[in-house]
């Protein structure tokens, strides 16, 4: 086979592989959805975090609007602290809050913010001060019984 | 200059291992601008002394001087400098079979020469014209007939204008007419060029006819040397045998075996 | 009595010791071979300047390494996604969750079957080849007649295959991932009806492109030195007559093939059960 056209078969494999990866990158994985655009960074303190993971979504109104990118133990107030990139198209008053939520019953948690109604916005390094911790379902069952049981008492 | 020899080898052993030697004590002188013949039966260890001389295995004993230098003190990169030096003709061509005939023959111009485009054409041309088979440039080499591809072989070996070349059976398994060109063209190449030539054969007269002196090797060992009119009319029982290819002589027709009688009548010993 | 007893018993002690001397001698040869490997290895990469400067040698190699797997890869590719399509919906949708197939057909594929199937593919199309071509050129003479040139086999014959072949492993992975995430396309959303949205979004959000698609192109990068060290290896040291050429290449399917798959499980158990456990 002449050289010529084992470098255009070569060249249209590569290409090819190339185009595989950027598919799987692109498509397949999140790649799209934050490396291109600025960010700014968030912090929030939360008292239980239940099982946020890093990468896991911003979402204000349904809307991703940034993720997770730390999340550490603070020694002194013994509560979680979130770090998060916010993209910088988005921008939110000082006073809002910020939720841990779970989608669906089991899927996967996320951290949904509420706008406030401050006029200044969030910067570079600020911290929310409004946050509600995560819900974890094993309390919530055993407040639930506990609840019936002390009805049950009551109605004797 | 011109006196000193081109390979010359001092009482050389070799064995791949201890137990069995195929080399003892060879030695051998070889003047520029001769064709000399190494001549012995399979297995007597003339392969051997041929890759002795191009560096491919160590010498045990003794000290080969090949074209000036002390083969045995090289290292890797003197052996390769060494060889750039050297052409050898591999029993059944060894062409490279993904390369065109004309890829073959431009193979070590390539590989270590920077010269243009243009110039190797005309070399690989040249060299394949001295061969007669400038016609078939652009064949694979699995289109060629076997002679044909050792004489592309021959043209790749010389590619580089050697002083030394180092034929391995360059006669063996060709029909005659092949073996007539094959033999003629190692006598001219090496008279035309200026070359120095080792061929390494079995095939008797052939070789007699294209060589100015004659090493006869028997198990090992150098047995007689001379011209080949000499090596004719040899006295040596089995320069004799190996020149007139007798059945017996010095080297039995039968592999060494207990009695016939004894064999036959105790056939159990098989079983 | 005594006496045979005492002859028995030596018999035993013999055949014994003879069969231990064999374990011991098949063991030492085989960490030999298994050192030779390993000096070659290096051999390759000391000899590597070759394959780079005069990088069409090594493009003509993955022309013959990675283009001609390309069918073979395309068409696993696509229906081994096709067959994870129809299994993982059958097992989703008795949870009510038929919308995560697109993560169960991406995550099988990028992380595990790309690079594992493709490996095996590839081990067995283009690893094989390698051994049985330098097994012939060796059974040929011609590595002998290139040494005799002055030009070292390693590099200008190992080496740009090995490359090609280190070059060519992860491109065909992705690939097989791509076109296998296409099959599951296929059968979820097109025969099956799972809402195209959902399928591409679910998976989006649960494919992270460091975590998963990283570490399956390391896989993959893994496994094209594994197979293509094992195959330029067996055929440089097959011995040069036909029967050595074909047990060398069976014996490059074999090697390589157990080493993808216990790699995998190596590379697995370092990258995805590390700490963050995602």
């Amino acid at each position: 086979m002449k050289r010529s056209t084992i470098d255009i078969w070569v060249g249209a494999f590569v290409v090819a592989g190339f185009a595989g990866l950027l598919f799987l990158a692109m498509k397949v994985g999140n790649l799209a959805s934050f490396s291109t655009a600025e960010t700014y960074q968030v912090q929030a303190k939360f008292a239980n975090i239940g099982g946020l993971k890093v990468r896991a979504p911003i979402k204000s109104a349904g809307v991703v609007v940034g993720r997770v990118s730390n999340v550490t133990f603070d020694n002194e107030s013994y509560e979680a602290i979130v770090t998060f990139n916010v993209d910088a198209h988005y921008r939110f008053p000082r006073d809002t809050s910020a939720k841990i939520l779970t989608s669906g019953l089991l899927g996967e948690q996320y951290v949904g913010l509420e706008a406030g109604g401050d006029g200044v916005m969030l910067r570079q390094g600020d911290r929310l001060r409004l946050t509600q911790p995560a819900v974890v379902l094993e309390n919530l069952i055993s407040q639930f019984l506990f609840n019936k049981a002390a009805e049950g008492k009551d109605g004797k | 200059m011109a006196s000193a020899p081109i390979v010359e080898i001092d009482k050389v052993s070799f064995g791949y291992d201890a137990a069995r030697p195929v080399l003892h004590g060879v030695s051998l002188r070889i003047e520029p601008g001769s064709v000399v013949g190494i001549m012995g039966q399979s297995g007597c260890g003339k392969t051997t002394l041929l890759r002795i001389v191009a560096g491919w295995l160590k010498a045990g004993a003794g000290s080969t001087r090949v074209l000036g230098e002390s083969v045995e003190d090289l290292d890797g990169g003197g052996i390769f400098a060494l060889r750039r030096k050297m052409g050898m003709l591999f029993q059944f061509g060894a062409l490279f079979t993904d390369m065109t005939v004309f890829d073959n023959v431009a193979f070590q111009m390539r590989e270590h020469t920077d010269l243009p485009p243009e110039m190797v054409n005309d070399l690989v041309l040249m060299k394949l014209e001295a061969v007669g088979l400038r016609g078939a440039a652009q064949l694979m080499p699995s289109e060629l007939s076997g002679g044909m591809a050792r004489r592309v072989a021959l043209a790749r070996a010389i590619a580089l204008d050697p002083r030394l070349m180092l034929y391995d059976e360059p006669l063996t398994g060709l029909d005659p007419i092949s073996l007539g060109v094959i033999a003629r063209l190692i006598r001219t190449l090496n008279d035309s060029l200026g070359q120095t030539s080792i061929v390494v054969s079995h095939d008797v007269e052939e070789c007699f006819a294209i060589v100015d002196y004659v090493y006869v090797m028997s198990a090992g060992r150098i047995v007689a040397e001379g011209k080949p009119d000499e090596m004719r009319h040899s006295g040596e029982a089995f320069v004799k045998q190996f020149v007139r290819g007798e059945t017996d002589g010095p080297i039995k027709f039968h592999y060494p075996a207990p009695g016939y009688e004894a064999d036959l009548v105790a056939p159990a010993a098989h079983g | 009595m005594w006496r045979r007893l005492r002859m028995a018993e030596r018999a035993l002690f013999a055949g014994l010791r003879q069969g231990l001397e064999r374990l011991g001698q098949g063991a030492e040869a085989k960490i030999r071979r298994l050192g030779f490997a390993a000096r070659f290895f290096v051999a390759i990469l000391l000899n590597s300047g070759t394959a780079f400067r005069r990088f069409s040698l090594t493009i003509r190699e993955i022309y013959f390494a990675g283009v001609l797997s390309l069918v073979i890869i395309l068409v696993s590719g696509l229906f081994v996604g096709m067959v994870l399509g129809l299994q993982g919906y059958d097992t989703l949708q008795r949870y009510g969750s038929s919308e995560a197939l697109g993560i169960l057909v991406a995550l099988s594929l990028v992380r595990e079957l790309g690079p594992v199937i493709a490996g095996l593919l590839f081990a067995s199309r283009a690893g094989s080849a390698i051994t049985a071509e330098i097994g012939l050129m060796k059974a040929t003479e011609q590595i002998a007649a290139m040494e005799m040139m002055a030009v070292d086999p390693i590099a200008r014959v190992v080496a740009p295959r090995f490359w090609a072949g280190v070059l060519s492993m992860p491109l065909l992975a992705a690939l097989f991932s791509a076109m296998g995430i296409f099959g599951g396309y296929l059968v979820g959303v097109k025969l099956i009806g799972v809402d195209e949205g959902s399928f591409w979004s679910q998976m989006q959000s649960s494919v992270d492109v460091r975590e998963d698609i990283m570490n399956g192109v390391i896989k993959s990068l893994v496994f094209g030195v594994a197979v293509t060290w094992i195959a330029v290896f067996e055929g440089y040291d097959a011995p040069p007559t036909a029967e050595g050429v074909s047990g060398a290449t069976t014996r490059t399917v074999v090697t390589s093939s157990l080493a993808i798959l216990v790699l995998d499980f190596v590379l697995t158990a370092l990258m995805f059960t590390g700490g963050n456990g995602k």
